[in-house]
C-alpha cells in the first residue's frame, strides 16, 4: 500500500467532517492523518487527509468522497509536486545536564524550544513527517514527557491554485 | 450569493400557535409573511408533491396544521412509520415521481431508518421529513429527541437539518432535486419544532446552492464508441440490465439497442419489467435465483454491457469466476460503481437514455463501417439450448400440497396486463419474481438491495396512491407478512384498495430452504406456527383490519379466489394460500460459490464446459 494525500474542498457547513470521517470508515479505509482549515473563501474549508491505499481502492475512496453533497473538489496531491508540513510539539525531559545537547539537536532540525523549565523544554517544529519522525529520533534518549502533532497540510507547488477553478 | 428569501427581522418573537390560515400559495413571486410550517406545506405544494405518507407527533405537530387545509398535498395517515417510509418507495418505484414521508422526532424518525435504508440500497428517490427538538434543546438528551441526521447520514444520499426557518423552501427544493436527479436516493430534512413556528417570509422558486453536486447525465462520445466497436465485434455478447434503466426511463431505448443489435438480455431483480419478459431475445433474471440460460450466458460471454447495474454480489456469485471471458462495458450514472466490484474495460458515465441513445446510433455506424458483420447464431444456438434444456419449471409438492409457484404464476397470468407487483423479502419473492412476466417497466416493485421483509404491503399501499387506476398486488410471504399488515387499516380507511397474497407456508421459507440445504435439515426457528395453530387466521385478521379475507388451500381453488379478489374494489383483499412448506428456489447458485456452480434443481448441475461456443 502507498501513501497518498487527498486535498478535499468542502462546503464549509456543520457535519461535513463527520461526513468525511465516516465514509472512510464505512467503506474500511484509515485516515492516517487528517487536517482541517478555512481556505481563502469563506464558505469553504479545505481537508487535507493521508491515506494509505492501493490504487483502485483509492480511485473508489476519492468517488464515494465526490458523491458526497458538500464536497466540492479533491486533488491527489503528488508529493513531488507539492509542499508537506506537519506541526509537533514535545515536550523533552531537560535539566541543566543535558539542556544544552538537546537544545543543539533542536537547532539542528531548525526547531525551536517554546518553552523552558527547570526540567524540561517544549520544542516546536514543523516540516514532513520524516522529518519530525528523524527529531522525535534524536529526542528520544532524553526521555520525551509528552508529544501533540497536527495533521498534515499540503499545498502544490506553482502558481496554480485548485481552489479558483472550484469557486464559480 | 443571496436567499430568495429574507430572514426575519431581529426581536420577532416565535408565535405558539400557527397564525392565521394562508391564502392559496403563489408559485412564484414576491415573499409572504408565514409560519415556517406554513412555509414548509407551501414548499411541498410547488414542487409538487400530491401525497404526503406520515403520522404527526410533538414535533412536527406545527407542520400538520396548515397540511390540514392544503388541497394539493394528501396526506395518508399511516400506522407506524416504517409503513409511510415503504409506501413513499412504492409510490416512487410506482410512478417515477419523488415519494414523501413525515414522522416526528425521536422514534418517529427513527422507525424510517429501515425505510431509508432501503431507498439508498435501491436508488429510490424519497424525501423524508422529520421534526425535531426545538433549537435550544438540541443535544441535551430531550424527550423524542434522536440525532437523525447523524444517524441517516451513511443510508441517505444527503440529510439537511434547517436551523433557520427561512432556509425552508431552500431546503425542500435542494432535497426534491438532489433525491430525484443524477443517482436518485433519499434525503431527509429535518426541522426543529420551533423553526416550524417562528414566522418567516416564503417566496418562490429558491436559488438552489448546491456547488458540490454536478452529476454527469451526457456520455462521453469517445466512450460510447468504444463501446459500439466493442459491441459490433462481440460473438456472444449479453445486455446486462440494471434497475438504471427503469430509473432512466430507458425502456424503449433499449428495446431498439436490443433488436438493432439482436444481442441477448437479462434482467436483474431490479430491472424486471426494463425489457419485456415475451421478447424471444430476453433470457430472464441473472444471479443467485435466476434462470440457468441467463447466468450460463454471462458466464460464457465475450462481453457484458451493463447498463444501470452494479455487479452486486447475487449477481455475480464469487467475483473471481463471474463471466471470466468478458470484456466489460459499464454505463451509468453513478461513477463509483463503474470498477468498484468488476474492473470496466470502457467505463460511460451519464444518465441510461443518453447513453442508450447514442449507443444505438454508435453501433449502427461501426456496423455500416465494417466489412462483414458478426454473426449472432451460434451464440443464439447454444443459448437456445440452454433455455430448451433447462427452463425456469418446478414440481408439484409431494404431500399434496398447494404448489406456491402455481399460485403466483396463475396471479402473473390472470391480472390485467397493467397490474403492478410489490413483493416482501424470501422465497415468495424470487417466484414472483421468476414466474409473474412482466412486460412494462414499473410493474414489480421490490426491495432488492436491503432485501427488507415486511415491505410488500406498505410499498402496495403507496404505489395504489400513485398508480390508483392499476391493480396493486403485494405478493408476501406469512413472515413478512406479520411485519407491517397494520397498514391494511391505513388502506381500508384511506380508499386504496391493494390485493395481497400471502404465500402461507407457516415457515421464514428461504431460511428454511437453506437449512434444508446447508444445515442438515436442522430446523432451528423458522416454523411460525401459522399452519399448525393457524395463529393469526389471515382471513379473519383481514377482515378484522377492514379488508375482505379469503382462503385457498387446493389447486382447484386458486383461479377462482384470485378472480374473486380482482372483483373487490371497495377495500382491500387479503388471499390466504396455504401452500406446502418444503417447495424451494430453484435454479440456485449457493451463496460464496461461482456462478457456473449454478443448480438447475437439487442435485441437476449443467455441465457447461462440455457445450462451448
Amino acid at each position: 500500500m502507498t501513501k497518498h494525500t487527498l486535498s478535499v474542498l468542502v462546503e464549509d457547513k456543520p457535519g461535513v467532517l463527520a461526513r468525511v470521517a465516516g465514509l472512510f470508515s464505512r467503506r474500511g479505509f484509515n485516515i492516517e492523518s487528517l487536517a482541517v482549515g478555512r481556505t481563502e473563501h469563506p464558505d469553504i474549508s479545505r481537508m487535507t487527509i493521508v491515506v494509505s491505499v492501493d490504487e483502485l481502492p483509492l480511485e473508489q475512496v476519492t468517488k464515494q468522497l465526490n458523491k458526497l453533497v458538500n464536497v466540492i473538489k479533491i486533488v491527489e496531491l503528488e508529493p513531488s509536486a507539492a509542499v508537506q508540513r506537519q506541526l509537533l510539539l514535545v515536550k523533552v525531559r531537560a535539566d541543566a545536564t543535558v539542556r544544552s545537547q538537546v537544545l543543539e539537536t533542536v537547532q539542528l532540525f531548525r526547531a525551536k524550544v517554546v518553552d523552558v523549565s527547570p526540567e524540561a523544554v517544549t520544542v516546536e517544529a514543523t516540516g514532513t513527517s520524516e522529518k519530525l519522525d528523524a527529531l522525535l529520533r534524536m529526542l528520544e534518549p532524553y526521555g520525551l514527557r509528552e508529544i501533540v502533532q497536527s495533521g498534515m497540510v499540503a499545498i502544490g507547488r506553482g502558481a496554480r491554485s485548485i481552489t479558483a477553478t472550484a469557486v464559480r | 450569493m443571496t436567499s430568495a428569501t429574507s430572514r426575519p427581522a431581529a426581536g420577532e418573537t416565535p408565535s405558539p400557535r400557527p397564525g392565521p390560515r394562508p391564502k392559496p400559495a403563489p408559485p412564484t413571486g414576491a415573499p409572504v409573511r408565514v409560519t415556517g410550517a406554513q412555509s414548509l406545506v407551501r414548499s411541498l405544494e410547488a414542487v409538487g408533491c400530491e401525497v404526503v405518507f406520515g403520522i404527526p407527533g410533538g414535533t412536527i405537530l406545527p407542520a400538520y396544521d396548515p397540511l390540514l387545509d392544503s388541497t394539493k398535498v394528501r396526506h395518508v395517515l399511516v400506522r407506524h412509520e416504517q409503513g409511510a417510509g415503504h409506501a413513499a418507495t412504492g409510490y416512487a418505484q410506482a410512478t417515477g415521481r419523488v415519494g414523501v414521508c413525515m414522522a416526528t422526532s425521536g422514534p418517529g424518525a427513527t422507525n424510517l431508518v429501515t425505510p431509508l435504508a432501503d431507498a439508498n440500497m435501491d436508488s429510490v428517490p424519497v424525501v423524508a421529513i422529520t421534526g425535531q427538538q426545538t433549537r435550544p434543546l438540541i443535544g441535551t438528551d430531550a424527550f423524542q429527541e434522536a440525532d437523525i441526521c447523524g444517524i441517516t447520514m451513511p443510508i441517505t444520499k444527503h440529510n439537511f437539518l434547517v436551523t433557520d426557518p427561512a432556509d425552508i423552501p431552500r431546503a425542500i427544493a435542494e432535497a426534491f432535486h438532489l433525491a430525484a436527479t443524477g443517482r436518485p436516493g433519499p434525503v431527509l430534512v429535518d426541522i426543529p419544532k420551533d423553526v416550524l413556528q417562528e414566522m418567516t417570509s416564503f417566496s418562490w422558486p429558491p436559488e438552489l446552492r448546491l456547488p458540490g453536486y454536478r452529476p454527469t447525465t451526457r456520455p462521453h462520445g469517445k466512450q460510447v464508441r468504444e463501446a459500439a466497436k466493442l459491441i459490433a465485434t462481440a460473438r456472444r455478447p449479453v445486455l446486462y440490465v440494471g434497475g438504471g434503466v427503469i430509473k432512466a426511463d430507458a425502456s424503449a431505448q433499449l428495446l431498439e439497442l436490443a433488436e438493432s443489435t439482436g444481442i441477448p438480455v437479462v434482467t436483474t431483480l431490479m430491472a424486471r419489467g426494463a425489457f419485456p419478459d415475451s421478447h424471444p431475445q430476453h433470457l430472464g433474471m441473472p444471479g443467485m435465483h435466476g434462470t440457468v440460460a441467463a447466468v450460463a450466458a454471462m458466464q460464457k460471454a465475450d462481453l457484458l454491457v451493463a447498463l444501470g447495474a452494479r455487479f452486486d454480489d447475487r449477481v455475480t456469485g464469487q467475483l473471481s469466476t463471474f463471466a471470466p471471458d468478458a470484456q466489460v462495458v459499464h454505463a451509468d450514472i453513478d461513477p463509483a460503481e463503474i470498477s468498484k466490484n468488476r474492473r470496466a474495460d470502457v467505463p460511460i458515465v451519464g444518465d441510461c437514455k443518453e447513453i442508450i441513445t447514442e449507443l444505438v446510433d454508435a453501433v449502427k455506424a461501426e456496423k455500416d463501417n465494417a466489412t462483414r458483420e458478426v454473426d449472432l447464431a451460434p451464440w443464439w444456438a447454444q443459448i437456445d439450448s440452454w433455455r430448451e434444456t433447462f427452463p425456469l419449471g418446478y414440481d408439484w409438492p409431494d404431500d399434496g400440497t398447494l404448489s406456491p409457484q402455481y399460485v403466483i404464476e396463475r396471479i402473473g397470468a390472470l391480472t390485467p396486463p397493467d397490474a403492478v407487483f410489490t413483493a416482501g423479502v424470501g422465497q415468495h419473492q424470487m417466484w414472483a419474481a421468476q414466474f409473474v412476466k412482466y412486460e412494462r417497466p414499473r410493474s414489480w416493485i421490490n426491495s432488492g438491495g436491503l432485501g427488507t421483509m415486511g415491505y410488500a404491503v406498505p410499498a402496495a399501499m403507496g404505489a395504489k396512491a400513485g398508480v390508483p387506476q392499476s391493480q396493486v398486488w403485494a405478493i408476501d410471504g406469512d413472515g413478512c407478512f406479520q411485519m407491517t399488515n397494520q397498514e391494511l387499516a391505513t388502506c381500508a380507511i384511506e380508499g386504496l384498495p391493494i390485493k395481497v397474497a400471502v404465500i402461507n407456508n407457516g415457515n421464514l421459507g428461504m431460511v428454511r430452504q437453506w437449512q434444508t440445504l446447508f444445515y442438515g435439515e436442522r430446523y432451528s426457528n423458522t416454523d411460525l406456527g401459522t399452519h399448525k395453530h393457524r395463529i393469526p387466521d389471515f382471513k379473519l385478521l383481514a377482515e378484522a383490519l377492514g379488508c375482505a379475507g379469503l382462503r385457498a388451500e387446493s389447486r382447484e381453488e386458486v383461479d377462482a379466489v384470485i378472480q374473486q379478489a380482482m372483483e373487490i374494489n371497495d377495500r382491500p383483499v387479503v388471499i390466504d394460500f396455504v401452500v406446502g412448506k418444503d417447495a424451494q428456489v430453484w435454479p440456485m447458485v449457493a451463496a460464496g460459490t461461482g456462478n457456473s456452480e449454478i443448480m438447475a434443481a437439487r442435485g441437476i448441475r449443467p455441465l457447461f464446459d462440455e457445450d462451448d461456443v
